[in-house]
């Protein structure tokens, strides 16, 4: 159980989102993930064994090294991946209840069920409209929430984005004003300012999807007002070509991110 | 043998939860899960080479480390994790029970053996109420067995081999700390979850018996 199941189960939702969701999907994985596993972890990984303190006062150390971090930046980032992430699973199991319900109607030969076997249910794109939109939608909200939280308490608590080489602590038991040293700070800081980037790279998607999603919302409200019954089969055959071209994008995406994985 | 296989098993028992049931399944993956492999798992990783005391005296760390972590936070999580994932075991046990029962007598005993009525909604309560039980143990064995959720930084220990009281101090504290909260909160909303699944069942059974009865009075 790692970030490949995470993968595994977003994924998924990969085929029912947006373009935009989509990019938003690739970015979170190759420039998110991938960065904390491949590289961020390594350089946080001695940070407290390397973190050193010009005094041989046992527990020392272990003190300062507590007040500066009192969670790590790299413990930071996961929990924030994986808080940004959960949204799309409320998109995930409101898909599988849909695909259920259709399942469940074609099962019961019931008359509405579109459908001619099992096959094509499970392999259905659902559009997102009803309440798909609004799960869409509110996962979407959520996700900006859970960003701009994260960001922020990450300001809040390191003061900055900058890592400093040199840290004065007077905890007790240090018995005055020690010099302690952070390894790798120069390091740390680039990493830093590129998570925090791509994270804002991610709002900006976020903001950018939620805005199309309302237009698109309202344009049709404004349609259906009007005189939509004229064109229906125009539309729809415009919106098939939209959702296959989607589908090619997600798929050649999804292979990239797949090779870079495995 | 890893967290994958416990990951396939829990997939496996969705198919016969209820909507609440999948909606947990889902809260103990992503956050517990996830979080422990991810995040959690690091920060103790080094816990006993990072517990220093204030003595030169050989044996004197190894004795209070021993004697403040009996079993180490991580450890019991760990075992949190598979002991209270068990008992969707009895539904799958029951299903596989059924089918097995259908093919030795040849015949379709059940409408449908994966639908959750009669014994197997019995099995399926059993485990529920089995789940919530054991998610209330661990907390409470969590709380008695390190005096609260707080990770001191500092412990005092005056065991022998150690020739007197002793400051005895613990890695990242906050850190452990933030995480343990994060521990106790899913546990806690599993257990809402768990809950809340069981009064829909058992009131969406009793009034469907209640019915029952009721239309065949009437007749």
């Amino acid at each position: 159980m790692d970030w490949g199941a995470l993968h595994t189960i977003l994924g998924g939702v990969n085929k029912h989102s947006t373009s935009i969701g989509k990019v938003w999907l690739t970015v979170l994985f190759i420039f998110r993930i991938m960065i904390l596993v491949v590289a961020a972890e390594r350089v946080w990984g001695d940070e407290q064994d390397d973190f050193v303190c010009n005094t041989l006062q046992p527990g020392c150390r272990n003190v300062c090294y507590d007040h500066f971090f009192p969670i790590s930046h790299i413990r930071l980032w996961a929990l924030q991946l994986i808080f940004v992430s959960t949204p799309a699973l409320l998109v995930a199991m409101h898909v599988a209840y849909r695909r259920h319900e259709k399942k469940r109607q074609f099962r019961t030969g019931d008359q509405k069920c579109e459908f001619k076997d099992i096959e094509e249910i499970r392999k259905q794109r659902f559009r997102i409209e009803g309440s798909l939109w609004w799960t869409y939608t509110s996962s979407i909200f959520f996700r900006l929430i859970f960003e701009a939280v994260f960001m922020y308490a990450f300001y809040f608590m390191y003061d900055g984005f900058r890592m400093p080489r040199l840290m004065k602590c007077n905890a007790w038991p240090c018995p005055n004003t020690v010099d302690c040293f952070v390894s790798r700070p120069t390091e740390k800081t680039v990493f830093t300012i590129f998570m925090i980037a791509v994270s804002s790279i991610c709002i900006l998607l976020n903001v950018a999807e939620l805005c199309y999603l309302l237009t698109k919302f309202f344009l049709r409200r404004s349609k259906k007002a009007g005189n939509s019954k004229q064109q229906p089969n125009h539309e729809n055959k415009e919106e098939t070509k939209q959702n296959e071209m989607n589908e090619l994008i997600s798929d050649s995406c999804q292979n990239t991110v797949i090779g870079f994985s495995s | 043998m890893s967290w994958a296989f416990l990951r396939d098993l829990l997939s496996g028992v969705n198919k016969y939860s209820t909507g609440i049931g999948r909606i947990c399944v889902a809260v103990v993956f992503t956050f517990r899960l996830l979080v422990f492999v991810a995040a959690a798992e690091n920060i103790w990783k080094h816990e006993h080479d990072e517990f220093e005391c204030n003595i030169k005296q050989p044996g004197c760390e190894n004795v209070c480390f021993d004697h403040f972590f009996p079993v180490s936070h991580i450890r019991l999580w760990a075992l949190q994790l598979i002991i209270v994932s068990t008992p969707s075991l009895l539904v799958v046990f029951h299903v596989a029970y059924r089918e097995n029962r259908e093919k030795h007598h040849n015949q379709k005993l059940y409408k449908n053996p994966g639908k959750t009525d009669g014994g197997l909604l019995c099995t399926y309560l059993i485990s529920l109420i089995l789940k919530t039980g054991l998610e209330i143990v661990f907390l409470v064995l969590f709380y008695k067995l390190y005096n609260g959720f707080k990770v001191p930084h500092l412990v005092k220990c005056d065991i022998k081999p150690c020739p007197n009281t002793v400051d005895c101090y613990i890695s990242k504290p906050t850190e452990k700390m933030i995480f343990l909260y994060f521990l106790v909160a899913t546990s806690c909303l599993c257990i809402v979850l768990n809950l809340s699944e069981l009064s829909y069942l058992i009131f969406k059974y009793s009034i469907k018996c209640y019915l029952k009865r009721h239309v065949k009075k009437q007749q």
